[in-house]
């Protein structure tokens, strides 16, 4: 039997070899195109052992839960423990909620979410906005007792529930309220503080973006060591890189600016004196999937590398817990075509095999109609869907990492390395990533970023499917109409606000809110603990918010073009 | 009346409670770098704040961006503009609009709704259009205002 030839790069064999295909290739090519990914890599036609090769594994690459962490961040990855399939739930008032949930806890899920309103989001009671506004986007949850309503009947303890809860963080508050109410242990009470990462809030998805930077900057630190102190199983902190990435940044700005922030928040509870070795461990962080594939599989590797460094070296953990680079995906919803949309259950699907070989811990996969109107069921449950054929009849999680050793993939892993740290050093440059926002300096390149997105979109050179090129004449259009509560079910839960509020006790109310105002004023306390008790006394999330917002100042973002 | 060299003003906001700019921030820079004059503002304006904005600046156009369900007020602010006389002014609503909602937004006077996925040059054409087109309304009005009044 022959052997296989071993490729040597001094062998003069290979390299005559290489340069014969090179001038076939320009003989036949003459005039090739330039191609570069989204971050600005020049994209090669071929990679060989010249981009990468295998002695370089111990450094780069080692194994599954080890240094450097390129490879995963634990040693069995998925074909351990799959990733969670954690789809984001909420609608109407909390009985629509607690049905919905307990039909996807009969299912057999155990991650579950929940979206509150957007009246939630921007700190509003149901009492206080437009009734035509809320209910549709997100469940309406203001009181313990809607809390409770959104729970009856589930055993909260049993859960990991991942919550939308921007700061103040009132919807955690609200179920420690509930868990407090049912006699349940705030040991038992896990899951994560999703929007948490008020930096990217104030950059790009303004929505969250409720109290001011300097405010945020003190309550985030509070609730991470009230949660250390009191809610041991909760992770306080989701830094977001999905936001920064919609907005327009490339998928190595958004790294780059995800570590950044991670490393502000980090330094920010070191200054008060807490152990990396603690805090560190509950770090969470949470990427958006575009449809760039190699690209999106590079930029997590390298963020898996690059963030162990930090914390070890920069950041001083010891604790080898703390190097995990735990993230949280969702495919991108800016890929997604209102144009031909049943397309986008085919760009959901590369998006969600990037997202899989990246090495992450947790996925949603959009729905293909979200770019026309908040998702029906059908189409959400083929987002579920989705991700089953993708891990169990195509097998793409049988073998970790694997794309490793791949040429191009480690070598645009290791170009994307220098291109995040190469931001991360402009921004160190410029004093850190609070300053950096402070200063408009990373709005700006989000800005920049997307208008030569959309400008290579206009000129022809980024294809998108039925938008600049494979136009259909006639488009069908397939969406169906938004899914509103009835007048009589917004009437039903605004009667219950105003039953809690005329119900509770004005003496508890009162000792409540006081207590509140002098934390806010006291920077020694901790303003988050008072807010759990707030909410235990009855005050209201709107109520908290409005508050907080008085004595830490209203988050108005800066508005730069 | 001699309207082709002029510079049209537009306001680019968003109202109620969405906060999504990515959107906005594109068409607003592709106005002003068309040579547009562009006030911009920061997300959740109320109905009567626009409207206020929309006289102060005697704005042309005013460009709504909805990523939610925000465009559900802007029939309230088509009836705001007309009740302040300010029904001159062209409306065009850009983002995540459902089929129904975009017939009733077009049946209840607002000029055009774009979808993701519209070019930026075919917007600031059409925004240039509209803007001559309300300001020659706003000068007709104008026009019989000071005949009455000589």
């Amino acid at each position: 039997m022959k052997k296989a030839k071993v490729v040597n790069l001094s062998d003069s064999g290979a390299q005559n070899s290489k340069n014969l295909w090179e001038q076939q290739y320009n003989q036949l090519l003459p005039e090739d195109r330039d191609i570069s990914n989204r971050s600005g890599i020049p994209i090669k036609p071929l990679y060989t052992p010249d981009d990468w090769n295998d002695e370089n594994y111990a450094d780069k690459l080692g194994y599954p839960g080890q240094i450097p962490m390129t490879r995963g961040i634990y040693p069995t990855m998925h074909r351990g423990r799959t990733w969670s399939q954690r789809q984001l739930i909420g609608y109407g008032i909390p009985s629509d909620y607690n049905e919905r949930l307990r039909k996807l806890l009969d299912a057999g899920n155990n991650a579950i979410s929940l979206i509150p309103c957007n009246s939630v989001y921007r700190g509003f009671d149901a009492d206080e906005v437009d009734p035509k506004l809320i209910g549709t986007c997100g469940v309406i949850v203001n009181t313990v007792d809607d809390m409770d309503r959104c729970f009856r009947d589930v055993d909260i303890a049993a859960l990991s529930t991942a919550m939308n809860d921007p700061l103040p963080f009132t919807l955690l508050a609200l179920l420690l309220g509930v868990a407090a109410r049912r006699g349940i242990d705030w040991n038992q009470v896990s899951g994560t503080s999703n929007q948490s990462d008020y930096i990217s809030h104030y950059v790009a998805n303004h929505m969250f973006f409720r109290l001011s930077l300097e405010g945020s900057r003190r309550v985030l630190v509070d609730h991470i060591a009230f949660c250390q102190a009191r809610v041991p199983n909760w992770n306080p902190l989701s830094v977001v890189g999905q936001h920064t990435q919609q907005a327009g940044a490339t998928p190595a700005q958004a790294m780059a600016f995800t570590l950044a922030t991670a490393i502000q928040y980090a330094e920010d509870c070191a200054n008060r004196g807490m152990d990396p070795d603690i805090f560190l461990e509950r770090f969470t962080f949470f990427f958006d999937i575009s449809i760039s594939f190699f690209e999106e599989i590079a930029k997590c590797r390298a963020g898996r590398r690059i963030w162990q460094r930090i914390v070890r070296e920069r950041l001083g953990a010891k604790n080898p817990k703390t190097w995990r680079f735990k993230f949280h995906g969702q495919t991108s919803g800016v890929d997604l075509t209102r144009q031909q949309p049943l397309n986008n259950i085919s760009r959901v699907s590369i998006q969600a095999l990037a997202g899989i070989f990246s090495g992450l811990q947790s996925l949603h996969t959009d729905a293909y109609d979200e770019v026309l109107s908040v998702p029906t069921e059908e189409a959400a449950r083929i987002a579920i869907a989705t991700q089953n054929i993708v891990r169990e009849e195509a097998g793409c999680a049988d073998v970790i990492d694997p794309l490793a050793g791949s040429y191009y993939v480690e070598s645009l892993t290791d170009q994307m390395e220098e291109k995040i740290v190469e931001t991360m050093d402009q921004i160190n440059a410029v004093g850190g990533m609070f300053k950096a926002v402070e200063s408009g300096l990373i709005q700006r390149w989000i800005g920049e970023s997307a208008m030569r997105f959309q400008s290579q979109v206009e000129r022809g050179e980024q294809t998108i499917v039925g938008v600049n090129k494979y136009q259909l004449e006639e488009e069908d259009s397939v969406a169906e109409p938004l899914k509103r509560p009835t007048e009589s079910v917004i009437q039903s839960q605004l009667e219950s606000l105003a039953n809690f509020k005329a119900n509770r006790s004005q003496a508890e109310f009162n000792s409540a809110l006081s207590q509140l105002q002098s934390a806010a004023q006291d920077p020694q306390k901790n303003i988050y603990e008072a807010i759990v008790n707030g909410v235990i006394g009855g005050l209201t999330h709107g109520e908290v918010v409005r508050y907080v917002r008085q004595e830490l100042g209203f988050g108005q973002p800066q508005m730069i073009l | 009346m001699l309207l082709d060299s002029y510079r049209p003003k537009v306001i680019v906001t968003k109202i109620g409670l969405d906060g999504h700019d990515r959107g906005s921030r594109l068409v607003a820079t592709k106005l002003r770098d068309s040579g547009m004059e562009v006030v911009y503002t920061p997300p959740w304006q109320s109905v009567s704040a626009v409207v206020r904005l929309a006289a102060e600046e005697d704005a042309d156009v005013i460009g709504i961006s909805s990523l939610a369900t925000d465009h559900l007020l802007v029939p309230d602010l088509v009836s705001a503009l007309h009740d302040a006389g300010l029904d001159h002014i062209g409306i065009i609503v850009g983002g995540i609009i459902p089929d129904d909602d975009e017939q009733t937004l077009l049946e209840g006077g607002v000029h055009r709704v774009f979808h993701p996925g519209s070019s930026l040059v075919e917007i600031s054409d059409f925004v240039r259009d509209l803007a001559i087109k309300s300001r020659t309304r706003s000068l007709r009005k104008f026009q019989v205002v000071s005949n009455e009044e000589s």
